[in-house]
């Protein structure tokens, strides 16, 4: 990518053996949304592609060729690399619109099956200075495809003078997920922008608008607390104490949420995060205030 | 679960669809709509599969309008059905089949109203009524809450009154 454009990587003799993931992904590409990349072979615009995935010349690497998107309609069955453990889609993201901006909100625990795999995950990551995104899924591709739309999201500022708005943003990730559909990719991602609007995107091909989504294991017993007090004229530490209180209620049911709650308040004047809080504190605090302490 | 349904009357066509945007069991949105307007006078109502019901449309109703733009006049209703399941068609035996089930429902100034009902394996048939799902209020286990209801006819697409029953 932008590293490899930077170092020259591209003119090296190394390039040379680098193989692009599979040249039917390439072929799909261009089928469904055709940035300029004229064959499904060398990649000389490939500043343009940003789906071209090379891997080098490894031992496996004969197996990845062979798997392509969808490829349970082929004749003969791919050959698929066994995954070491279980993948989880433990999380609890939420975010919502009120009169006061938007907020997201999610808590920072990465499972892996039973195990925590990392207690301090951060699943809200800024694209732009106005646009913050929630990850939930199997968090190696929600980095990625972070990566990729914040890539997309400059390159369209520097080619246009202006920012995409939050609508198009999720168009372009909803269409450049879409050759994936099928395959093991999962991301659920929630745009929150600054116009106050809450778009949710995922690698299903969903594209909802609107003002309040929850995602990932813990989304019912968020969406339990949020449906109950949400309304739009609520003040901004009311909104802020109402995503919390959420997130650790979902924390406390669902065993694959946990750690700590991250908050981003996105305004007009761009996203605002607030300091991260460990929830075990809060659960001792509310049992004390419920005198079972 | 999801909810199309079409009539056809002397000289308008009736179409309603569910409101509810699913991701498994929860319900994401329950004010989404369905339908798709593929001109003045057609609609397209789409349920299947979550991303492929948005992208199938959509590039259906942006074909539709690039005929428009190229030769000046619109796709009547039967062309844009025949359209519609040409793609569906060509679609279903490739690496990326679209999983969406259609109700297309427009007025033909020469021909009148007319209803036409597609499936995902890309049937095609003019039928004078048409449904997709399972509608029943009092009697199904998942009880859909409201309904987004419009009526086409020879000056356009009306939006009447969304339904809902039970509680808010």
């Amino acid at each position: 990518m932008a590293l490899e454009d930077i170092c020259n990587l591209r003119n090296s003799c190394l390039h040379q053996n680098w193989l692009p993931a599979s040249p039917a992904t390439s072929f799909l590409m261009t089928d469904c949304y055709n940035l300029g990349l004229k064959g499904p072979k060398k990649s000389q615009r490939n500043n343009e592609v940003p789906l071209q995935f090379f891997i080098p010349p490894l031992l496996n690497s004969t197996s990845f060729l062979n798997r392509s998107p969808s490829s349970y309609f082929q004749g003969n069955p791919p050959v698929t690399v066994r995954r070491p453990f279980p993948l989880s889609h433990g999380t609890t993201t939420l975010g919502f619109v009120f009169q006061g901006g938007v907020i997201a909100a999610a808590d920072t625990r990465a499972s892996a099956g039973g195990l925590v795999a990392c207690p301090e995950v951060e699943k809200i990551n800024p694209i732009h200075s106005h646009l913050v995104v929630t990850s939930s899924g199997s968090g190696a591709d929600c980095m990625l495809w972070e990566r990729i739309l914040t890539r997309e999201i400059r390159l369209y500022q520097l080619r246009h003078k202006r920012c995409l708005s939050i609508s198009g943003t999720a168009k372009l990730l909803s269409f450049m997920l879409h050759p994936f559909k099928g395959t093991d990719v999962c991301v659920a991602l929630t745009l929150c922008g600054w116009d106050k609007e809450l778009i949710y995107v995922c690698s299903d091909g969903a594209r909802l608008q609107g003002n309040i989504f929850s995602v990932g294991s813990g989304s019912p017993y968020a969406y339990g607390v949020l449906d109950r007090e949400l309304s739009w004229s609520l003040s901004n530490e009311e909104a802020i104490s109402l995503a919390r209180e959420a997130v650790f209620r979902a924390t406390h049911r669902d065993a694959y949420s946990g750690n700590n709650v991250d908050l981003f308040h996105i305004t007009a004047q761009g996203w605002h995060q607030r300091k991260r809080e460990n929830l075990k504190e809060e659960y001792y605090r509310d049992m004390k205030k419920r005198g079972l302490f | 679960m999801e909810y199309l349904i079409g009539i056809q009357g002397p000289d308008f066509v009736l179409v309603a669809a569910d409101n509810v945007a699913a991701s498994s069991i929860i319900q994401m949105k329950h004010d989404y709509d369905k339908m798709f307007k593929l001109s003045e006078k057609i609609l397209l109502l789409c349920v299947g599969e979550a991303g492929d019901t948005v992208q199938f449309a959509e590039y259906i109703q942006k074909n539709v309008q690039l005929y428009k733009m190229r030769n000046g006049y619109e796709l009547s209703p039967a062309a844009a059905a025949n359209f519609t399941r040409k793609n569906l068609a060509d679609y279903l035996r490739s690496r990326t089949p679209y999983h969406v089930n259609l109700l297309l429902a427009g007025y033909d100034d020469t021909d009148g109203p007319g209803l036409f009902y597609m499936d995902y394996l890309s049937s095609l048939a003019k039928a004078p009524f048409a449904a997709h799902g399972y509608g029943l209020n009092k009697r199904f286990i998942l009880n859909l809450p409201s309904f987004t209801v419009r009526l086409i006819d020879k000056e356009g697409i009306h939006d009447l009154e969304k339904l809902t029953h039970g509680a808010k």
